[in-house]
């Protein structure tokens, strides 16, 4: 058995610290799509428009059964060349990596609101229609804001999953933690050994286990869904 | 379509020995882990408890491409043998991997049904004079398993997805076998038609996982003495 060596788990961390500005960066506006996509899919599934519903739903099911990882090359490697040509690489991934990540979770994301807005009691509905509110105020003034609140701590949820699963983009040499570590580290330092990784390991379980702590209390505070 | 649609699909199965040995190997140590952990979580011993959530904690609370980069590396150095020599070896790493990541997460599905067994049950068990062995096997677990098969289910596909991260360590299984139809620059030009026969392999997968886990759901809440519920969707009349 080889000695564990505590310099060489030191020595990981300026590089994991140069890759987690990109991990983070990716979570919070892969998270914003997610969130914004994901209530455009469930308003969308309300409205129950023939054919559009019955595609929408195939969508969904279809990106929650197969890998993000395919997904990932599906879009960097048939979408892109196509549709993103003219931009610069960098740019080029950045947005590859967040639309990945974004539509993902969007489908994660709309069965919660779905959930969220049918646990709005239909007594709402019905005092709002009683009001004669326009369609558009229904939604913006009635439903969402009761629906939302209770939904914020699944999405969070969805958010740390997200994060975990940031180093997927490192397959299209987007510069997150694991690219660093993996490429960058083994380059130049005496390779990346299992105490690099258990550092990487560390940082995420840092971030994300005080986040799941903070949301299982937000959880309990609004009522769980 | 394309010509070279045999080819592909030839190439890409045969990676799905590789990808099926790791769903089905993953899921049994997931299943296997997730009772011991579970079980484990709500101990009445504390070292007990501690350990088992240090290991839930940490297996959720980490990246599951980091951890198998972590014991790609450090499994062969531990125990000094070249396991990630071969590509067995390999795809044995990756069975552990997503063993562990996926048990840390089915040991609080299991938690969570065991604890939601009604107390009158286990209280009328006691007064039947069954030994605590007796009250588990026969009464707790029997009812817990009903509980516990949907949210399986949902795991067992996300094990699936992930068995294409295996590629990250280069276990021969079919994502990375068609990766490696990239290379190819006469087969690069079809990506699309490849990568499309590879998702819905993914799908097939996880379809046949979720008819199984059906089959099962009803079995459990025929022999636990429950109709099985049938679940439709959610009705928002009003939407």
């Amino acid at each position: 058995m080889r000695k564990w060596r505590w310099d060489r788990f030191f020595e990981a961390f300026p590089y994991i610290w140069d890759g987690l500005r990109v991990t983070i960066e990716f979570t919070v506006l892969g998270s914003l799509v997610a969130y914004l996509l994901g209530l455009i899919f469930a308003i969308v599934r309300g409205l129950r428009i023939p054919v559009v519903d019955q595609l929408l739903w195939a969508f969904i099911e279809f990106v929650r059964g197969t890998p993000l990882l395919v997904q990932i090359f599906v879009l960097y490697w048939i979408v892109r060349p196509d549709l993103l040509g003219g931009l610069e690489v960098e740019t080029q991934r950045f947005i590859v990596g967040v639309t990945a990540l974004g539509v993902h979770y969007a489908c994660y994301t709309s069965e919660v609101y779905r959930a969220g807005i049918e646990a709005v009691p239909a007594a709402q509905w019905e005092a709002a229609t009683a009001l004669s509110l326009p369609r558009r105020r229904v939604w913006t003034d009635v439903i969402l804001p009761q629906a939302i609140p209770r939904v914020l701590p699944a999405l969070g949820n969805y958010t740390i999953a997200m994060f975990k699963e940031v180093p997927l983009l490192s397959a299209i040499v987007v510069l997150d933690m694991v690219y660093q570590v993996k490429t960058v580290y083994a380059g130049s330092a005496g390779g990346a050994g299992p105490e690099a990784w258990f550092a990487v390991g560390l940082t995420f379980l840092a971030l994300s286990y005080p986040c799941s702590i903070l949301v299982r209390k937000v959880q309990r505070r609004v009522g769980v869904l | 379509m394309s010509a070279n649609i045999s080819t592909y699909l030839d190439r890409i199965l045969a990676g799905l020995p590789a990808t099926l040995w790791a769903t089905v190997g993953g899921i049994a140590l997931t299943v296997v882990l997730s009772f011991l952990a579970g079980t484990a979580l709500l101990s009445p011993r504390l070292p007990v408890r501690a350990l088992s959530r240090v290991y839930v904690e940490g297996f959720r609370g980490s990246s599951e491409v980091v951890q198998l980069f972590f014991f790609a590396v450090a499994v062969p150095i531990f125990f000094g043998v070249a396991i990630g020599a071969t590509a067995q070896g390999l795809l044995l790493i990756g069975i552990l991997v997503l063993g562990l990541n996926h048990g840390a997460y089915g040991a609080e599905i299991v938690r969570g049904a065991v604890q939601s067994v009604p107390k009158g049950q286990l209280e009328a068990a006691v007064a039947l004079n069954l030994t605590p062995r007796q009250r588990l096997w026969r009464v707790v677990l029997p009812q817990a398993v009903v509980e516990m098969l949907p949210s399986f289910n949902t795991l067992f596909i996300q094990l699936v997805k992930a068995t294409a991260l295996l590629s990250f360590i280069a276990v021969p299984e079919i994502f990375k076998k068609a990766d490696e139809l990239r290379a190819v620059p006469e087969f690069s030009r079809e990506l699309g038609v490849i990568y499309l026969l590879e998702l819905v392999i993914y799908l097939l997968i996880a379809v046949a996982v979720t008819v199984i886990m059906r089959w099962l759901e009803k079995v459990a809440a025929r022999r636990a003495g429950r109709t099985p519920s049938n679940r439709r969707r959610p009705v928002g009349a009003v939407l």
